[in-house]
């Protein structure tokens, strides 16, 4: 029966080796503890529909959502991460202080959540909801008040602890009925072999032969085990400079584009006497410094400033930290924006009706940090994109495509993006019986958010680029832009519209 | 597999001389080594006495296009070659498909394989890229073709697949099936109809696949003017999509004469939809516009 006729079995066969680095993801302070679950050592290699290298927010997020959607609900899903907090339950102590991973989430992202069922776990853990925003500037000149109402929401997003995240996807996708292993271990090579179907082949059906005929992808894994599947996903956050990470995605043939910004960033947890409730950012000199409810009287801070500057403010004393902190906050490096400086609201009178409903709001001084509730840690700040998210059995998701400047908090919200455009992309390749690593059913994922993902990351850097600058006249253009986002309703609507998550370009939707 | 080797439609590219269909014509046909441009196997020596059996078989096929197309048969799975636009149209045809025939068979459109147990025919299956997902949908699926090339192809590529590798493909013609008297719950024929002689005796052949209470889906292109203007002068010509000559304008049916020789036929149409396509996205969707390409689908009448 099933002779084969052939000519050459396919030569250019790509192949990775990948010195790996640890591991760290978002959730990297819980990895303190032993390392979980030990895998059965050189065990026989298994198949899987899909592989998920990467087991963080936007993998486990994947794995929710394939299992949310009745057509992808019964496929074989292996998650390859060393992280070994994947291993446990409950990962998280109430009484825990609130860790200075946070994500701020948008709307869409939180809709995103409650669909494929994650959304019940995050509530039971600390997370803060937030209605405002105020954005302003060092100069005095810009400030913007954006108001949940101005865009008939209930909130502008919901900031959450990385952790919190992780474990909610967690517990979500180990409730599923989807059929699915952790592999506590990290890749150590994975190989894709071009389509064959012309060479002599004894036994049809064997996974080895169908790795030989590119119908699987092969990944071995540091612990000695390998698998085979239809379809890799990887979903690895470069961190700062240590290329081990993005490693992966590089020599799987995906090329990247981006830059450092020769920023860092200090996180940390802070503590007021009050509760706050909305987000603050202020454009300095030298780059935002963002303050975010977390819950409680708790709230995040991100600050972003030179490498000299991060390491200095790392290393003084907390007080001195919390004195600089507030002073930044208040007339640090400029006074506080006056609404009459260019002519507040007359200067738009001429848009009739136009005026949003919070623009007479005052601009507020934020509470006053009284604590360091954790400790100060500082990364540095890169952008940097895949010039293509798919090729033939390989997708990239989240960090792996794309990381963006942490201003306002967009990164993880497109890696959400991605899970879910993913997910429904081979979603609807099932319903037409397409092999789901086919490249031209991953090539419609990446038609898909490409263009989303990019337009994000333009805005951010934008934004980045025009507070880089200290020039007089560049400072008017910000402020009257600021100005005209502060007070006309309709372009309020749509830049609040498009940080939530719903809209795909902003402004002219 | 099946030991008989006979000839049949092929989908997708026939379109030369009408009315072929005569025994001369099957003496020369493409013997299981296609003539093929590049080929070294012209031999169709000791093969030819199969083909002048084959033929006494009534058949519908214009032949002398068989050999144009076994020539480029090694490029059905190369999704950038010359196959590209049906690999994009897929799909789209395939959505079509899982949607009405989940009704027809009242089968739960929310399951991965909605089609299992029912047994469907894929007519001028080609390479084997509309089979290879009806399988994958549950369908226990029959891939026929005229080109002997093809099946080798389509065999191949399937047995590569578990879940593809039970596609029972044979180098045969409707008609020849119909003589056998198999009977399949869907008879499928997507773009073929275009390609064939006799489009009212291939619809009959098609109804007489057609089990009891079945399923037959047609799909092809329409005579119109803007046909002309998509389907020849820019896929054949500007876009080079398609090798000239790939279709012949006047042997387009129209919506309403497929549907009058599927009724002649026994065939009752019950749907119809158009496939778009976009350039700037690249994709084909389902449409109303049955103006140029277009599907139908009929059930068997009592």
């Amino acid at each position: 029966m099933n002779r084969i006729f052939a000519t050459k079995a396919g030569s250019d066969v790509y192949r990775l080796r990948i010195p790996w680095r640890p591991f760290s993801n978002d959730a990297a302070p819980l990895l303190s503890s032993q390392n979980a679950g030990n895998p059965e050592k050189g065990s026989e290699a298994k198949q899987y529909d899909i592989a998920i290298v990467g087991g963080g927010m936007v993998g486990l997020a994947l794995a929710c959502s394939l299992a949310s959607r009745p057509l992808t609900r019964h496929l074989n899903v292996a998650i390859i991460d060393s992280n070994p907090a994947l291993g446990r339950k409950h990962f998280i102590k109430k009484e825990d202080l609130p860790d200075p991973r946070v994500s701020t989430i948008t709307p869409a992202t939180i809709s995103f959540f409650k669909d494929i069922g994650a959304w019940q776990f995050v509530e039971q853990h600390r997370h803060a909801y937030f209605d405002k925003m105020q954005v302003w500037d060092y100069t005095g000149l810009s400030y913007a008040k954006y108001n949940a109402r101005d865009a008939d929401k209930e909130v502008l997003g919901c900031v959450v602890e990385n952790k919190v995240l992780l474990s909610s996807l967690l517990s979500r996708v180990q409730e599923t009925v989807l059929p699915k292993k952790i592999y506590p271990s990290r890749l150590n090579s994975m190989s894709i072999l071009p389509n064959s179907s012309s060479s002599e082949v004894d036994s049809m059906l064997s996974m080895t032969a169908l790795f030989t005929h590119g119908r699987l992808a092969k990944l071995e894994l540091e612990d000695g085990n390998s698998l085979y599947a239809k379809l890799v996903v990887i979903e690895l956050a470069p961190v700062g400079a240590d290329g081990g990470k993005s490693r992966v995605r590089e020599l799987a043939g995906f090329r990247t584009t981006g830059w450092n910004y020769s920023q860092n960033a200090i996180i940390c947890t802070v503590e007021h006497d009050v509760e706050n409730h909305c987000a603050w950012q202020r454009f300095l000199p030298s780059g935002p410094l963002a303050l975010l409810p977390i819950g409680d009287k708790f709230s995040n801070i991100v600050w972003t400033m030179s490498p000299k500057e991060s390491s200095e403010f790392k290393s003084i004393t907390e007080d001195n930290f919390l004195k600089a902190v507030n002073h930044a906050l208040d007339y640090g490096y400029g006074p506080h924006p006056t609404p009459s400086i260019l002519g507040s609201s007359d200067l738009f009178s001429w848009l009739k009706g136009g005026i949003s409903k919070s623009a007479n709001d005052c601009f507020e001084i934020p509470p006053k940090v009284v604590k360091l509730a954790s400790e100060r840690m500082a990364f540095p700040l890169s952008l940097r994109h895949a010039n293509d998210y798919a090729s033939k059995r390989v997708a990239l998701i989240g960090d792996a495509a794309h990381t963006v400047h942490p201003l306002a908090g967009q990164g993880v919200n497109l890696g959400f993006g991605d899970a879910s455009t993913l997910s429904s992309v081979i979603s609807e390749g099932i319903a037409v019986g397409t092999d789901i690593g086919e490249v031209s059913l991953l090539k419609k994922y990446e038609a898909d958010r490409k263009p989303a993902n990019v337009m994000m990351m333009a805005v951010l850097d934008g934004f980045q680029k025009a507070y880089s600058v200290d020039f007089g006249p560049l400072n008017i253009l910000r402020a009257a832009a600021f100005h005209g986002a502060h007070h006309i309703s309709p372009l309020k609507k749509s830049i609040i519209s498009y940080a939530s998550g719903e809209m795909r370009l902003p402004l002219f939707a | 597999m099946a030991s008989s080797m006979f000839l049949a439609q092929r989908r997708w590219f026939l379109s030369l001389p009408r009315n072929l269909s005569n025994a001369r014509f099957f003496s020369a046909l493409p013997s299981e080594h296609p003539v093929s441009v590049s080929g070294p196997q012209n031999n169709v020596g000791p093969e030819s006495n199969k083909f002048e059996k084959a033929s006494s078989a009534p058949s519908s096929l214009k032949e002398p296009e068989l050999a144009k197309f076994s020539a480029i048969a090694d490029t059905w799975w190369d999704s950038e070659g010359p196959f590209k636009p049906l690999h994009k149209m897929n799909p789209t045809r395939l959505a079509f498909l899982r949607s009405t025939l989940c009704r027809h068979f009242r089968k739960d459109p929310l399951s991965a394989r909605p089609f299992e147990g029912l047994r469907f025919i894929d007519v001028g299956c080609g390479g084997g890229i509309l089979s290879e997902p009806l399988a994958r949908m549950g369908a226990t699926v029959t891939g026929i073709d005229a080109i002997e090339k093809n099946i080798k192809i389509a065999r191949l590529h399937a047995n590569l697949d578990p879940t593809t590798s039970t596609i029972e493909y044979c180098c045969t013609t409707a008609e020849k099936l119909v003589e056998e008297q198999r009977k399949f719950d869907a008879v499928i024929a997507l773009e073929v109809i275009e390609h064939v002689a006799d489009a009212a005796e291939f619809c009959k052949s098609l109804s007489a696949l057609t089990a009891h209470e079945g399923a037959t889906v047609v799909s092809t292109i329409n005579r119109s003017m803007r046909s002309y203007a998509t389907a020849i002068v820019a896929a054949e010509y500007l876009l080079q999509w398609l090798p000239k000559g790939t279709h012949q304008w006047s042997s387009f049916l129209t919506p309403e004469e497929l549907t009058m020789i599927l009724k002649r036929a026994g065939v009752d149409v019950k749907e119809m939809a158009g496939f778009v396509y976009n350039p700037l996205t690249g994709r084909w969707s389902l449409s109303d516009d049955i103006s140029v390409n277009f599907i139908a689908y009929g059930t068997k009448e009592k």
